[in-house]
């Protein structure tokens, strides 16, 4: 409030200091003939005068407040010294106050003058009453001797002045007290015309003339009623040549010869500026504005300087939420509102409220704006910058390119079959290397054989016993199948094929019927079929002394391999001769448990899986020739490339891993296409295709090229995800088995069904 | 035994960093001329790795700066001046205090300034560089030129500011260079392609602004102080790529008449625009002669994209060109006239409201009034009365919209940003498809009208080549009979039902499968990537756009119902 309080008085001051140039004028005009006004006039001036005198101080030492505060808004640009400044101000301010009360004081005092003085009322108006009679004195009366001095300096004193003999003037007895002022006022028409003499401390009742006087002179005219201010002027210097000078005085002599006084000045000027001691004015408005083409040359040594410059981010483009018209959507709901509201600030999403007006014209100012701006600029120099290499990966890149399936083709992709008979979980399938039949062995304790071709059940064995596998012998001028089930090995002679096969096969079981006492055959017993399981088609039987989980065929067709899981003995793999009825137990330790066997297809390698690695064992050297590492829990099945130097492994823990076996001991590939337990993987004789078989219902069929050339690595693609089995008790797909020369694959599963996808 | 000892901290990354205030003891200087400093030269703290080294074990927050950069800084001319200033300031006072006015006025004259010139130039290296972070600059400079004379600031910095962004607002409007406008709650957002660069402003709309407290303005002075330099130079450079003299001369004359007041500038703009094309070119230019892109063979889909897009912002260019603005006096002349202005349109508006009107209403040749009330009493038959959304919304759908969304009185159609570029699986509103629909109707149109001209038709082989893959799917949809022989006694033929086969989507479902194949043998860790990837795109759907959508049906449903009670 103070400072508003200050402009008014100055203002107020000011127009009072007008009013009191233009009473001078006025005196100086009709000073003779007014005298008797003039006396008033100048009682009463003084009187202002005093309070303008006050008002004058404390203006004046506003005005330096002013100044100052003015140079100091000049320096901010650079000078940080807010506080200083600010000390000051206080400083000044107080100042002020003190000036203020100063004057209320006076005030005061001039109203108790005042209140004196109107008791004298009477006296005194006689007084003047008289002295205004006679007109004619030059001579201003005047009783008090101080002259023009600011009467304050008397306040202390008991006198107020001296009188033409020297004697003290006492100041009029003060015995009115504030009521009586009331009184006064409330009863004296006259009150509000009456004046205090400072000089003699009497009041004066204005009289009419003098009143109006004022009122003119408050309102800005003469004091003089009669004076025109607008009567005609005579120019005597006018912009117009006259044709004679306006005085007859000769020129000056030293307005013809040069100053001595002046050349003195302007050669010290001259010295100055030539020793730089004077600079000359600058034009500042002209170096601001001033450009010019910075960049006319654009020299690289500055660019190489700016490598490790980060250019300040950009601010982010607003959104529809933004807009002074928004979709419907974008706006905030109650809840949304609320919740934007009972947020942090740094927490919010957007930092406004998204607004709506139907009109353009209706958008008021956003009032954050310069508070927006200034966060920028202080981002921009406080925030530590830093290069972030967000990892901005396209997913679509991080998919490998692969050849497309098209191209891949033929490959199964559709179920075309259903095999149904089984009315237990299907273990094991075999396909006859004519491709004409499939053998399946089940739980349910039956072995069937099947047309592939159209589903027929041909043949239908009860063996007596849940079968874990089944075997076709591989070689296509026999027609014999290897069962396993229990503890035996059973050969069954389906006759499903010419008669000479038939006879063949037959010729190869009892050709040699030597029986011969090897080491193994106190270990396993031969026997022949009799009865009832001769018609059946059963014409071996291998008695092992624990129970047999797989049987596999040499290539030939005459070796059997057989295996017998078991954590402690070292009998777990026994492989017969057939057409010698032999068997041997090839190795003399426990490496492990061995989860299946396989023969090499050409070469007289025999591959062992246990559960974490798979062996390969040279038969004529009757040595290890390689330990593959199968980086998994527990292989369940394996399988071995046609060409023989690849082998892929499926395992319970979902893999299905790639040996290359030139390559490392290492897989070449894991491939994790499964959600659950691999449980049979198979490769196809002929196509470049492998396919597996889990716990998910799944058969995932995969192309895998395999090179000639020894730089190339195979190339894996899988081309078709084959469902249609249905899991039951927690099992899937079983065992998984390529058609000899189709590019068909046949699977089975627990739910007592093989099918056929072509 | 074993030489020194090795003291901490006094290498590695510890000797890298120095705190503010030793930086600030290093240049001996205050703390603000130090921020000023820093402001000027672009220097900005860093955050080091270990934070705990750096701080020599202690773990209090503490702002750091590079060494090098305050190496840098050592070197600056500048910090000389801001020493000569201080001694200045110092001087003044004691000629105040003792009341030597000649002293003041010898002070005053000699008054220590400086200049930015050569801080830009290391700065802004390349005129591109200049142009890549004009942004702020000009969101600056277009803030402080809204300023009044509050004291604020420098009432010389409040001109220079209107001077500059009224220059650039010309150079936009001479080069044609508008791309996108924007109204938000904010402001106005532009942006423009200036030499290859998207530079985007945000004006604020023409109201006083109410000062706030919390805001240093000395701040923010530095800023603009660097601010205006750099805009000024890059200012001289783009009128000289246009062959234009630089500065100005009209405008200048009318902010000093005028004090500047943003309205007249307009009329400078107006003015000077005209002016530019015909007096003040340098040289007269080959008009218009636009280098032909030559044609790479390597990317033919790239460069039909590239041609599409330049055919596109030809169009763009050219959407106003014939037609002519009639401004009522309600609407934001400034952002008006300059946007249409931008795309070749002639525009007015009433004399009594801002000098440069250059038609009156009562033209038979205006045909659009824009108008920002409900109604309006008196109407010209021949013109669209539009409001002024339909000017901002035509600039962004590059096309002339259809003007019945907007007539008078009528309730307009969201304004949409053009900023948010959709992805798929984004939300899109509803509006944005309608307009790019139209959009599209209107390049099939010029399409059309195009190949008319040429007269091509290489339709019909691709038809025929559909029809034999069709045939060959058939083939291969031969199936097995897969029933036992033995149930099939009764032999029954029952009608076959044909079955529909909808060539797209076995398509789309063949590349699915093998997109399905493909992830099948991603490597482990990619396949993770691969996963978050795609979590976290779902989430988005999820949360973001799935809610847009859902909010918007129910809106539209309320808005149905409400209609139908009307009805009743």
């Amino acid at each position: 409030m103070f400072p508003r309080a200050v402009m008014e008085g100055s203002s107020s001051e000011n127009t009072r200091s007008e009013k009191i140039e233009k009473m001078k004028k006025v005196q100086e005009k009709s000073a003779k003939k007014k005298r008797s006004k003039e006396e008033q006039e100048e009682e009463e001036q003084k009187d202002v005068e005093v309070f303008i005198f006050n008002n004058k101080v404390s203006e004046e030492e506003e005005e330096d407040g002013d100044l100052s505060d003015s140079e100091d808004s000049v320096f901010s640009g650079l000078e940080d010294s807010g506080s200083d400044s600010d000390e000051d101000d206080e400083e000044k301010e107080e100042d002020n106050d003190e000036g203020l009360k100063e004057e209320q004081k006076q005030a005061q005092q001039v109203d108790e003058e005042e209140e004196e003085e109107e008791e004298e009322e009477e006296g005194v108006t006689e007084e003047k009453e008289d002295e205004y009679k006679h007109d004619s004195s030059d001579e201003e009366d005047i009783r008090n001797t101080v002259g023009n001095i600011p009467m304050e300096w008397y306040k202390d004193f008991p006198h107020i002045g001296y009188d033409l003999d020297g004697k003290k003037i006492y100041k009029p007895i003060r015995n009115k007290d504030e009521l009586d002022d009331f009184l006064d006022k409330m009863e004296n028409p006259d009150y509000w015309r009456t004046v205090q003499d400072k000089q003699t401390g009497s009041d004066v009742v204005l009289s009419d003339e003098q009143v109006q006087l004022v009122k003119r002179l408050q309102m800005g005219q003469f004091g003089d009623v009669n004076f025109n201010e607008y009567q005609p002027q005579v120019e005597f210097f006018s912009q117009d040549v006259m044709l004679h000078p306006v005085t007859n005085r000769p020129a000056d002599k030293r307005s013809f010869i040069p100053s001595l006084l002046e050349k003195e000045k302007v050669s010290k000027l001259v010295h100055a500026i030539k020793m730089g001691w004077i600079k000359p004015r600058r034009d500042d408005q002209d170096t601001r504005g001033r450009y010019y083409d910075l960049w006319a040359s654009e020299d690289t040594s500055i660019l190489a300087k700016h490598k490790m410059h980060l250019p300040a981010p950009k601010i982010r483009l607003p959104g529809h939420h933004e807009s002074y018209n928004p979709p419907p959507e974008y706006m905030f709901t109650d809840e949304e509102r609320a919740l934007w509201e009972q947020q942090d600030p740094a927490d919010r999403k957007f930092p406004f409220v998204p607004r709506s007006f139907s009109s353009l014209r209706h958008v008021p100012a956003f009032p954050r704006f310069i508070h927006e701006r200034f966060e920028r600029c202080l981002d921009l120099y406080l925030c530590p910058r830093q290069r972030k290499m967000r990892v901005n990966v396209n997913p679509e890149d991080l998919i490998p390119k692969l050849p497309k399936p098209k191209d891949l083709q033929p490959f199964p992709t559709t179920q075309s079959l259903v095999y149904r008979g089984h009315t237990g979980l299907v273990r094991s399938i075999s396909v006859s290397p004519s491709g004409q039949w499939l053998a399946s062995g089940s739980d349910d304790g039956s072995v069937r054989f099947w047309e592939v071709c159209s589903s027929r059940c041909m043949k239908t064995i009860q063996v007596g016993g849940p079968v874990k596998s089944v075997a076709w012998n591989p070689n296509p001028s026999v027609c014999l199948l290897a069962v396993a089930l229990d503890s035996a090995v059973l050969i069954l002679s389906p006759a499903l094929a010419d008669r000479q096969v038939v006879s063949s096969s037959e010729r190869l079981l009892s050709s040699q019927q030597e029986t011969e006492l090897m080491e193994g055959a106190s270990i396993v017993t031969w026997s022949d079929a009799e009865g009832e399981e001769l018609n059946q088609g059963i014409r071996l039987k291998i008695q092992h002394p624990k129970a047999v989980q797989q049987v596999t065929w040499h290539a030939k067709g005459d070796y059997l391999a057989s295996v017998m899981p078991d954590h402690s003995s070292h009998l777990q793999v026994l492989i017969h001769q057939v057409s010698r009825r032999r068997s041997q137990n090839p190795f003399r330790k426990n490496k492990g448990l061995v989860q299946s066997v396989s023969f090499h297809p050409v070469r007289p390698y025999f591959f062992v899986a246990t559960q974490r690695s798979v062996r390969i064992y040279n038969l004529v050297k009757q040595e290890m020739t390689k330990k593959l590492q199968a980086n998994s829990k527990w292989i369940s099945s394996m399988a071995v490339h046609p060409a023989g130097d690849h082998v892929i492994c499926g395992s319970y823990d979902c893999r299905l891993s790639w040996f290359d076996l030139d390559l490392s001991t290492k897989p070449y590939k894991m491939l994790r296409h499964h959600k659950k337990a691999v449980r049979g993987v198979a490769y196809h004789r002929l196509y470049p295709l492998f396919a597996s078989a889990s716990d998910d219902g799944s058969v995932i069929v995969c192309h895998g090229t395999v090179y000639n050339d020894l730089l190339q690595n195979p190339l894996i693609v899988p081309v078709k995800v084959l469902r249609g089995h249905v899991i039951t008790h927690d099992l899937g797909v079983l065992d998984v088995t390529f058609h000899p020369t189709q590019p068909w694959v046949f699977s089975s599963g627990a739910d007592a069904t093989i099918r056929l996808f072509t | 035994m074993g030489g020194l000892q090795k003291k901490k901290f006094e290498r590695g990354s510890a000797t890298n960093y120095i705190t503010r205030n030793k930086a600030r003891k290093k240049l001996s200087l205050s703390l603000p001329d130090f921020r000023r400093l820093c402001i000027l030269k672009g220097i900005y703290p860093h955050e080091p790795k270990h934070k705990k080294k750096v701080n020599k074990g202690s773990t209090a927050a503490r702002t750091f700066y590079l060494l090098k950069d305050i190496r840098f800084l050592l070197h600056e001319p500048i910090v000389g001046k801001f020493r000569d200033y201080k001694v200045f300031v110092r001087k003044l006072k004691r000629a105040y205090g003792k009341t030597e006015w000649s002293a003041v006025e010898r002070l005053r004259e000699n008054k220590p300034t400086y200049k930015l010139d050569h801080i830009i130039k290391e700065r802004y290296p390349s005129f591109i560089d200049a142009l890549r972070d004009i942004d702020d600059a000009l969101c600056m400079c277009f803030l402080f030129s809204t300023f009044a004379r509050t004291g604020k600031c420098h009432v010389q910095t409040i001109q220079l500011c209107r001077r500059l962004t009224v220059e650039w607002m010309n150079y936009v409007i001479a080069s044609r260079s508008l791309k996108k406008v924007f109204i938000s709650i904010k402001g106005i957002y532009y942006q423009a392609e200036v030499m290859g660069q998207l530079i985007t402003w945000l004006v604020p709309y023409q109201f006083s602004h109410d000062h706030p407290t919390d805001v240093d303005y000395r701040v923010m002075a530095t800023f603009t102080e660097m601010y205006t330099t750099l805009q000024g130079f890059v200012n001289f450079r783009l009128y000289h790529s246009l062959n234009l003299i630089y500065p100005p001369k009209v405008m200048f004359m009318y902010i000093i008449q005028f004090g500047g007041v943003l309205t007249l500038c307009l009329y400078a703009v107006q003015k000077l625009s005209a002016l530019s094309s015909s007096l003040a070119r340098v040289v007269s230019s080959a008009e218009e002669e636009e280098a032909e892109l030559d044609q790479f063979p390597e990317d033919i889909e790239k460069m039909e994209a590239r041609e599409k897009e330049q055919q596109q912002q030809e169009v763009q260019k050219k959407i106003f060109v014939g037609l002519k603005f009639f401004l009522n006096r309600e609407s934001p002349r400034e952002s008006l006239a300059f946007v249409i202005r931008c795309f070749g349109g002639e525009v007015s508006w009433d004399k009594s409201v801002c000098i440069g009107s250059t038609y009156d209403v009562k033209d038979e040749t205006i045909t659009h009034q824009i108008v920002d009330r409900p109604s309006i009493e008196k109407q010209y038959i021949n013109r669209y009365y539009i409001q002024p959304q339909w000017v901002y919304d035509c600039v962004n759908a590059k096309i002339l919209l259809p003007v019945e969304d907007y007539f008078l009185g009528v309730t307009l159609p969201p304004h949409l940003s053009p900023f948010v570029e959709e992805k798929d699986g984004d939300y899109v509103p509803p509006e944005k498809l309608k307009i790019m629909a139209c959009s599209e109707e209107k390049n099939l149109v010029r399409k059309q009208e195009e190949e008319e001209e040429e007269e091509d038709d290489e339709d019909d082989e691709e038809e025929d080549n559909e029809d034999e893959e069709e045939e060959a799917e058939e083939k291969n949809l031969k199936r097995w009979n897969n029933k036992d022989p033995r149930e099939r006694y009764e032999v029954k033929v029952t009608p076959g039902k044909v079955k529909v086969e909808n060539p797209e989507r076995l398509e789309q479902e063949e590349k699915a499968e093998e997109k399905r194949l493909a992830i099948m043998m991603m490597k482990k860790k990619e396949k993770y990537l691969y996963d978050k990837i795609m979590f976290g795109k779902k989430r988005k759907v999820r949360e973001v756009c799935n809610k847009l959508a859902a909010k918007r049906k129910a809106h539209d449903d309320a808005e149905k119902s409400k209609k139908k009670k009307a009805r009743k």
